[in-house]
């Protein structure tokens, strides 16, 4: 189904026999993924991609479309085929047996009431 | 699995409301539905800047000036985010503009109009971005994950459009008779098109339906020019302006307003490319293209360069990787 069309999808670089794979065969600037900081204290957060020659283009644009608004404090930028991504068909197997160890969870135990700063 | 489970586990999916991400299994009309669809949003926020654009040097004060210049860069902005949905598909950048190029995609038609007078500046923003949101704040609930967070973005940044462009109506419509005029006169051009934005009738439609199942759509075409119709209607009393249209009345029974009926052949004619401005507006977008080619390929050639020297550098020093946070 996939094959209809040139573009890998993020997390498909590298997972495919042999590697890595050759880059569509147009010149174009490579895909990055955009990560901000919204305020001091705050993870960086996925916000979307662009397009740029090289990191310091994917910076300046990701400035100029992602923090017009003060939506940020810092940019991260990396290159989307260096973005290796979990199968969502594993999802299930992979986190699943979280569900089945519920003594990990501190509701799990059972103490008295009056038992204070716990 | 077979398609079948996989569709009906789809399907289940959208029921409850989960979203669906780029690497999760989809039907192909699905993915078709949605690039074609998130493509042509895409083009719209690009082409809708050349009309803005016209007016960027000649906007009648500073003020205004900013104010239009910081709109055309959010389109720019609008279009980017959409492009980077639809390539979450598996459509590339490049394959996009091409179907542009060669009148394969479509656009909005209602970029097709022409900008005359400063007064358009305000009918698009009121009338155009308004009608826009109507569509696009629904489309940020949508099944598809990217598309729907790419909306949110651009819901945020459409309200101040709408609110200059009827800020600039408000103001000619205190001014003398002349801008009164000119601002009637722009109402009057911008109001059909408009209303055509919301695409065909829902009977004319034959692509609704499934979309609806699969949530890309919320409402129907005609429901929502129904919705823009009944707040323009409204709005337009501020103005002391009127709406070219002498079956506009407000329905008690339905509690909606009626209007009258709306002129499909413009509507087709222009979507076949016979509209004031189809040839204009594609001619400088492929050339915008091919202007640009040098720059893209001087880019390109320096990143290349200057990787090669990085990598002999790496080479010699070994670099000690410290993790980032
Ligand atoms: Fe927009
Ligand atoms: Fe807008």
């Amino acid at each position: 189904m996939i094959t209809l069309f040139r573009k890998f999808l993020y997390g498909d670089y590298g997972e495919i026999e042999g590697g890595t794979l050759a880059t569509s065969s147009s010149r174009e600037w490579p895909l990055w993924e955009v990560f901000i900081r919204s305020k001091q204290g705050l993870d960086h957060k996925h916000v979307g991609s662009l397009h740029a020659a090289d990191a310091a283009m994917a910076i300046e644009n990701a400035r100029d479309v992602y923090t017009r608004r003060m939506e940020g404090v810092s940019i991260w930028v990396v290159e989307s085929k260096n973005i290796h991504a979990s199968n969502p068909d594993d999802a299930n197997a992979l986190y699943d047996p979280a569900n089945d160890k519920i003594y990990r969870h501190p509701t799990f135990y059972q103490l008295p009431d009056e038992l204070k700063y716990m | 699995m077979d398609t079948i489970t996989l569709a009906i586990q789809f399907q289940k999916k959208i029921d409850q409301d989960i979203k669906i991400e780029p690497r999760d299994w989809m039907p192909d009309e699905y993915r078709k539905t949605l690039i074609r669809q998130i493509s042509q949003h895409a083009h719209s926020e690009v082409v809708g800047m050349l009309p803005e654009g016209n007016w960027i040097t000649r906007a009648p004060s500073l003020r205004r000036k900013a104010i239009l210049l910081a709109k055309v860069q959010d389109e720019a902005g609008h279009g980017l985010y959409l492009y980077s949905a639809a390539e979450t598909l598996g459509i590339t950048r490049d394959e996009m503009y091409q179907q542009l190029h060669t009148n394969k995609a479509k656009y909005s038609s209602i970029f097709n109009y022409p900008t005359i007078s400063w007064a358009d500046m305000g009918a698009i923003g009121w009338l155009v971005d308004g009608a826009a949101i109507m569509n696009q704040v629904p489309l940020s609930r949508c099944s598809y994950g990217p598309y729907a967070r790419a909306m949110v973005r651009i819901c945020k940044e459409e309200s101040f459009h709408q609110r200059q462009g009827f800020e600039i109506l408000l103001t000619l419509s205190k001014g003398n008779k002349a801008q009164q005029k000119m601002c009637q006169d722009a109402i009057n051009r911008w109001w059909w098109p408009a209303l055509m934005m919301f695409g065909p009738s829902d009977n004319d439609s034959p692509h609704t339906a499934q979309s609806m199942q699969w949530k890309i759509k919320r409402f129907t075409n005609d429901e929502l020019r129904q919705k823009f119709v009944d707040v323009c209607a409204e709005q337009v009393k501020f103005l002391g302006m009127t709406l070219p249209d002498k079956d506009l009345k407000w329905n008690e029974a339905k509690q909606h307003y009626d209007f009258g009926p709306i002129n499909w052949d413009e509507f087709w004619n222009v979507v076949k490319g016979n509209g004031p401005c189809n040839k204009e507006r594609l001619s400088t977008r492929i050339q915008a293209w091919e202007n640009g080619a040098w720059v893209r390929e001087a880019a390109l050639a320096y990143e290349e360069k200057k990787a090669a020297r990085q990598y002999s550098y790496d080479t010699e020093n070994k670099t000690n990787q410290v993790p980032v946070s």
